[in-house]
């Protein structure tokens, strides 16, 4: 992987901003579809269980886009185009460059330094509460040295991926259920597809809960992702 | 402090259009969400046509368990709150662009070749219920009419609100003889009744559930597209699962 490279090299930066407003455009149709029909599972056998709760659920005027169904549904297969372009010149960019390797989890190397960055927030957080009570904490937990990414950034990012993927494959399922019957069938079918469809929206944005509280956090590092970064010390030119 | 150099500049506005552009286009979207056949939205809907046509695939299905009777929703346009009414001396004329124009009754509808299939409904609200269907394959009766080799297939109705010619949809050429669409009077087993679409309706595994039309009264093979009631007040032309 070249040296020479930003933190956030373009294409990342660009692919990353055009997904804000087509997440949204997507979750914001979709749940103006959903309203249509707002339970899961085939007629006459409804989901049950932990699915129950979900049954019904009602989503206000502001979070819905399209006005109504058919407007929803060209919004929503207008957007999704897209959506998977964007995608594609994501994955295809990060592993053509190689920045794959420094994005993805992958278990051999970065499960272990994952658990550390968990214990160190743990640490970091008792620490914290420690100095509100005592006059003395002692010295603050140390992060470990990571490159771009700690193992647990890469844990969350790899799993923001898999969403995505999850999403748009069960959306293409339910979207052709017929065509992609077996696609269809590995989600438990037609309805099993559109519950994935639901759960893995609601999963996202669990994800983006904690993606903006740590960009809060860590508000230093926003500008980088617009600005991609300053360069390795080592070759800038004197 | 850093002074911001005429790039950034261009860079903080390139990726402002990167998030406004969408963003614009969904909210003009949203204002024509009434008209959808137009704008960009409208060109999109043809363009997904086209990709829809590419992906067709002909793919037969079939699926285990059945909808309980009283699960099974049933929708109208006709106004009055029950089915509409059969109109006396009722006939499903296969017409357009055949050699052999045909009106048949439904007595010489059952007592052709009949296939039973059971087949999941999809509707465009999200729901899915299953049934039994038997009924005469469209492509046999477009056999039997001569029917040339037109792209367009439109079904017709005796539902819908009095002051339109009833409900309508137009299907592609491919779909509508599919080995799975069928013209059906049985359902489950037992005749077709009144609010599932009596004396017969259009019934295929391959589309959504507006284009399945019910209380058929003519088939016709037409070299164009006729739009349908719900497609042409905004759900999408092809529909196809």
């Amino acid at each position: 992987m070249g040296k020479t490279r930003r933190p956030q090299p373009f294409v990342i930066r660009l692919t990353h901003w055009i997904n804000v407003p087509t997440l949204a455009v997507m979750a914001m149709s979709g749940l103006q579809i959903l309203r249509a029909y707002p339970y899961f599972g085939p007629q006459g056998a409804m989901y049950g269980g932990v699915i129950g709760p979900f049954q019904g659920i009602d989503f206000p005027d502001e979070v819905r886009l399209g006005g109504w169904l058919g407007g929803a549904r060209h919004l929503h297969f207008a957007f999704a185009w897209i959506l998977i372009i964007n995608a594609l010149v994501y994955l295809g960019y990060t592993f053509a460059s190689g920045e794959f390797r420094r994005r993805y989890f992958w278990p051999p190397r970065d499960a272990k330094p994952a658990l550390v960055q968990q214990i160190f927030y743990v640490k970091a957080f008792a620490w914290r509460v420690k100095r509100l009570v005592s006059k003395d904490p002692g010295p603050a937990p140390v992060q470990a040295p990571h490159d771009l990414y700690n193992g647990l950034q890469r844990a969350a990012y790899s799993g923001a991926v898999t969403l995505g993927a999850l999403e748009v494959l069960s959306g293409i399922a339910i979207w052709k259920p017929v065509t992609f019957h077996r696609l269809a069938w590995v989600f438990g079918g037609y309805d099993g597809a559109r519950f994935v469809h639901f759960l893995v929206l609601i999963l996202i944005g669990l994800f983006l809960v904690g993606h903006l509280a740590m960009v809060a956090i860590h508000y230093k590092q926003l500008p980088e992702m617009v600005t991609g970064g300053e360069l390795p010390k080592a070759e800038v030119k004197s | 402090m850093k002074k911001i150099s005429r790039r950034d500049a261009l860079r903080l506005a390139g990726g402002l259009g990167i998030v406004a552009a969408p963003l614009l286009l969904a909210w003009r979207g949203t204002r024509g969400a009434m008209a959808p056949k137009e704008g960009v939205l409208g060109a999109v809907e043809r363009a997904n046509t086209s990709v829809e046509k590419f992906l067709y695939s002909g793919a037969e299905v079939s699926y285990d368990a059945l909808t309980p009777g009283m699960g099974w929703p049933s929708y109208h346009v006709a106004p009055g709150d029950g089915p509409p009414i059969q109109p006396p001396g009722w006939r499903l004329k296969i017409g357009g662009m055949v050699d052999r124009p045909l009106s048949l009754t439904l007595d010489e509808l059952m007592a052709m070749e009949k296939t039973t299939l059971r087949l999941e409904h999809h509707c465009v609200e999200g729901w899915s219920a299953v049934a039994d269907w038997t009924g005469v394959r469209v492509a046999e009766l477009a056999k039997r009419a001569g029917a040339r080799e037109t792209d367009y297939v439109e079904f017709r109705s005796f539902d819908g609100p009095p002051d339109e010619r009833g409900y309508w949809s137009s299907w592609d050429r491919e779909s509508a003889v599919h080995a799975q669409t069928l013209v059906a009077f049985g359902m489950n087993g037992k005749p077709l009744s009144p609010a599932h679409g009596a004396p017969v309706r259009l019934y295929g595994a391959s589309k959504l559930g507006y284009k399945q039309v019910k209380h058929l009264t003519e088939i016709n093979f037409l070299d164009r597209e006729t739009g349908g009631y719900w497609e042409n007040r905004g759900y999408e032309w092809f529909g196809g699962t």
